[in-house]
């Protein structure tokens, strides 16, 4: 008898990942991967719209813009979300895929607490992540060796940062971490660090944001491009959205979604914006489009 | 009713009729006639049988496909940055630029080969003596309650996950490596630091079973021929187990060198050859999962991904391998 009962839970096991794959084929499921950094608005809209839509069923991963992209331009997920542009991403053809920019996050030159120093010119940003510059007493700091903390190569802070500060040079080689998290916890305890991260982190007390040419890191600096270091979170769909994915979209890009939490979650609501930055880094005024 | 039960209900009725053993009532406990039928179909049992036989054969085919769809898809994988994008698979292995988005000229692994070997290495170095002290411990000198502790000790230990030791190493480890040797506290040390406490319970249970399968005529014999404890531990016992303790730290440096969340989050990151223990720098485990996620499928940086997961692979089974050899010498 005992036998006959592990016959039957070893033939549940087998059959059951048929059933799991059968309940895959659901139609109204969305998919969304990508983006690690856009995972909490995505999550929190998700939730909310399955509220008002409860026949919706939407599925939020991360893994990474690089994973984003791959797996809706494979038709593996809906919608795949990406910190960069899609044709600036190699393998990637991006004339098959549609854009849907969500929202605009800012990015911040961190430095731990101890370097006596709060603005560095554009050049002195661009030397010290290129390696020329390796001393903090070089741009008027204390005499103190600087240790650049760098994002993982490909991650969508990184290539925003350095297409728009490092201008085509390759960043020295040095310390790499994959999440803002970890970034902000060695920046604030190591003395002499520097790195960058998104606004929605920078806001522990034992690290220093740093200005550029004076202008300082806040949201209000974002909109007309004082502040140039931002970045698009995108939505990327293969071709059409579904009827489905659509609806969802529109949600996300509604006036509730952008007035209430897209700022709760720390990014900039895309209406904001006063201009518009292509993936060659053209930045247009909007409304202006002949200037 | 075919010509064979035809014969086979000839023989047994022949069989009932002619029982001649007069002082047992046989008819009580036989059967007067057989049905043939009954007799020769199988029975509930060997149904059971068959089932229970085809189940597991059919779980075991399911594992074996399994194992081979992996083996073959990360090994097409990874070889296709040496055949697709034509890397030299020298450089591969020998030099250390690690920029694969930059090109096939950029694609040495040879930085994380040596700071992985290096971490388990290390960590095997310093664990093993201590392994094998709690070992000697709870199987030579206490047995019972004290040696029950360490063992649940030990059980903890494993119960850990390896993020809570990554966050241990970052907040505890990295700052004290810091404030010691200088430099930012990040690298080799401080990862050979936390896979000691994570290899620890591996090298000391299989430890523990090595010096347990020593036999007790031999402490006897030893002590026969008028051998302090330790002399019999030292002489005897350590070398009767030998081969299973080396089976024990190879089974710990494999843990050591496929850990990856831990080691990544202390070790820095950065795609550099150590030159000292607290130089950052890179095992192929946390180059593996810091990146994964920022590459596209199919292109050159993806691909050399899959080489570092190929050639982990490799390792893998070279470990086993190993394990397998030092057995088989041994008994």
């Amino acid at each position: 008898m005992h036998k006959l009962h592990l016959g039957k839970l070893m033939a549940l096991i087998l059959v059951l990942p048929i059933f799991l794959v059968g309940c895959s084929k659901d139609r109204n499921k969305i998919t969304i991967v990508g983006s690690s950094a856009l995972q909490p608005l995505v999550e929190q809209a998700g939730n909310d719209y399955h509220l008002t839509n409860p026949d919706s069923n939407i599925i939020v991963q991360g893994g990474g813009s690089g994973t984003g992209l791959s797996q809706v331009q494979a038709g593996a997920v809906q919608v795949g979300t990406s910190d960069v542009f899609a044709d600036t991403q190699k393998g990637i053809n991006a004339a098959k895929l549609h854009d849907f920019q969500v929202a605009v996050v800012g990015i911040a030159p961190i430095v731990n607490k101890g370097i006596g120093i709060s603005n560095l010119s554009s050049k002195q940003l661009m030397e010290i992540f290129t390696g020329k510059i390796t001393n903090w007493r070089q741009v008027g700091g204390k005499n103190l060796q600087i240790i650049v903390i760098n994002r993982s190569r490909g991650s969508g802070t990184r290539t925003t940062f350095e297409d728009l500060i490092l201008k085509g040079k390759d960043a020295v080689n040095s310390q790499e971490q994959d999440s803002n998290g970890t970034v902000k916890k060695i920046v604030s305890s190591t003395p002499g660090t520097i790195s960058y991260i998104s606004f929605p982190y920078a806001n522990d007390p034992n690290i220093q944001k740093i200005s550029i040419d004076h202008t300082r890191p806040t949201n209000q600096n974002i909109p007309t491009n004082k502040w140039q270091l931002w970045s698009y979170e995108h939505l990327y769909t293969k071709g059409k959205p579904d009827k489905e994915t659509a609806a969802f979209i529109t949600y996300i890009l509604s006036k509730k979604v952008q007035r209430d939490l897209v700022p709760k979650i720390g990014y900039l609501s895309i209406n904001e914006m006063k201009v518009t930055r292509d993936s060659q880094n053209r930045i247009t005024k909007i409304g202006n489009a002949h200037e | 009713m075919n010509k064979h039960e035809q014969d086979l209900q000839e023989v047994v009725d022949q069989a009932i009729a002619e029982q001649k053993v007069p002082h047992v009532k046989f008819k009580k406990i036989v059967p007067e006639s057989v049905d043939i039928a009954r007799l020769t179909s199988p029975s509930k049992e060997t149904r059971q049988e068959h089932w229970g036989k085809g189940l597991t054969s059919l779980a075991i085919a399911v594992i074996g496909i399994l194992i081979v769809a992996i083996i073959g898809f990360v090994g097409v994988r990874g070889l296709a940055t040496f055949v697709d994008d034509k890397v030299n698979i020298f450089n591969f292995l020998l030099t250390s630029n690690w920029n694969p988005s930059a090109g096939k000229d950029h694609v040495g692994a040879a930085a994380m080969i040596v700071t992985s070997f290096a971490v388990t290495l290390l960590a095997a170095l310093v664990a093993t003596p201590f392994a094998i002290a709690i070992a000697l411990f709870m199987t030579e000198y206490k047995s019972g309650r004290q040696a029950q502790f360490l063992q649940s000790v030990m059980e903890l230990l494993v119960g850990i996950p390896s993020v809570v030791y990554g966050f241990l190493g970052l907040t505890v480890i990295v700052t004290v490596t810091r404030s010691i040797f200088g430099g930012t506290g990040f690298g080799i040390l401080a990862a050979t630091l936390i896979l000691f406490v994570m290899v620890l319970p591996t090298i000391t249970s299989l430890t523990v079973d090595a010096f347990k399968a020593v036999p007790q005529d031999l402490r006897k014999s030893s002590a026969a021929l008028g051998a302090t404890r330790w002399q019999t531990i030292f002489h005897v016992v350590l070398r009767a187990a030998r081969p299973r303790i080396l089976t024990a730290i190879i089974f710990g440096m494999a843990r050591a060198f496929g850990e990856a969340l831990a080691v990544q989050m202390v070790i820095g990151n950065a795609v550099l050859m150590p030159y000292n223990l607290v130089s950052p720098s890179a095992t192929l485990t946390s180059q593996l999962t810091s990146q994964m996620g920022n590459t596209v499928m199919g292109t050159l940086p993806n691909n050399a991904l899959w080489s570092l997961a190929l050639l982990l692979l490799i390792m893998s089974l070279a470990f086993n391998f190993l394990v397998r050899l030092i057995g088989k010498r041994g008994s």
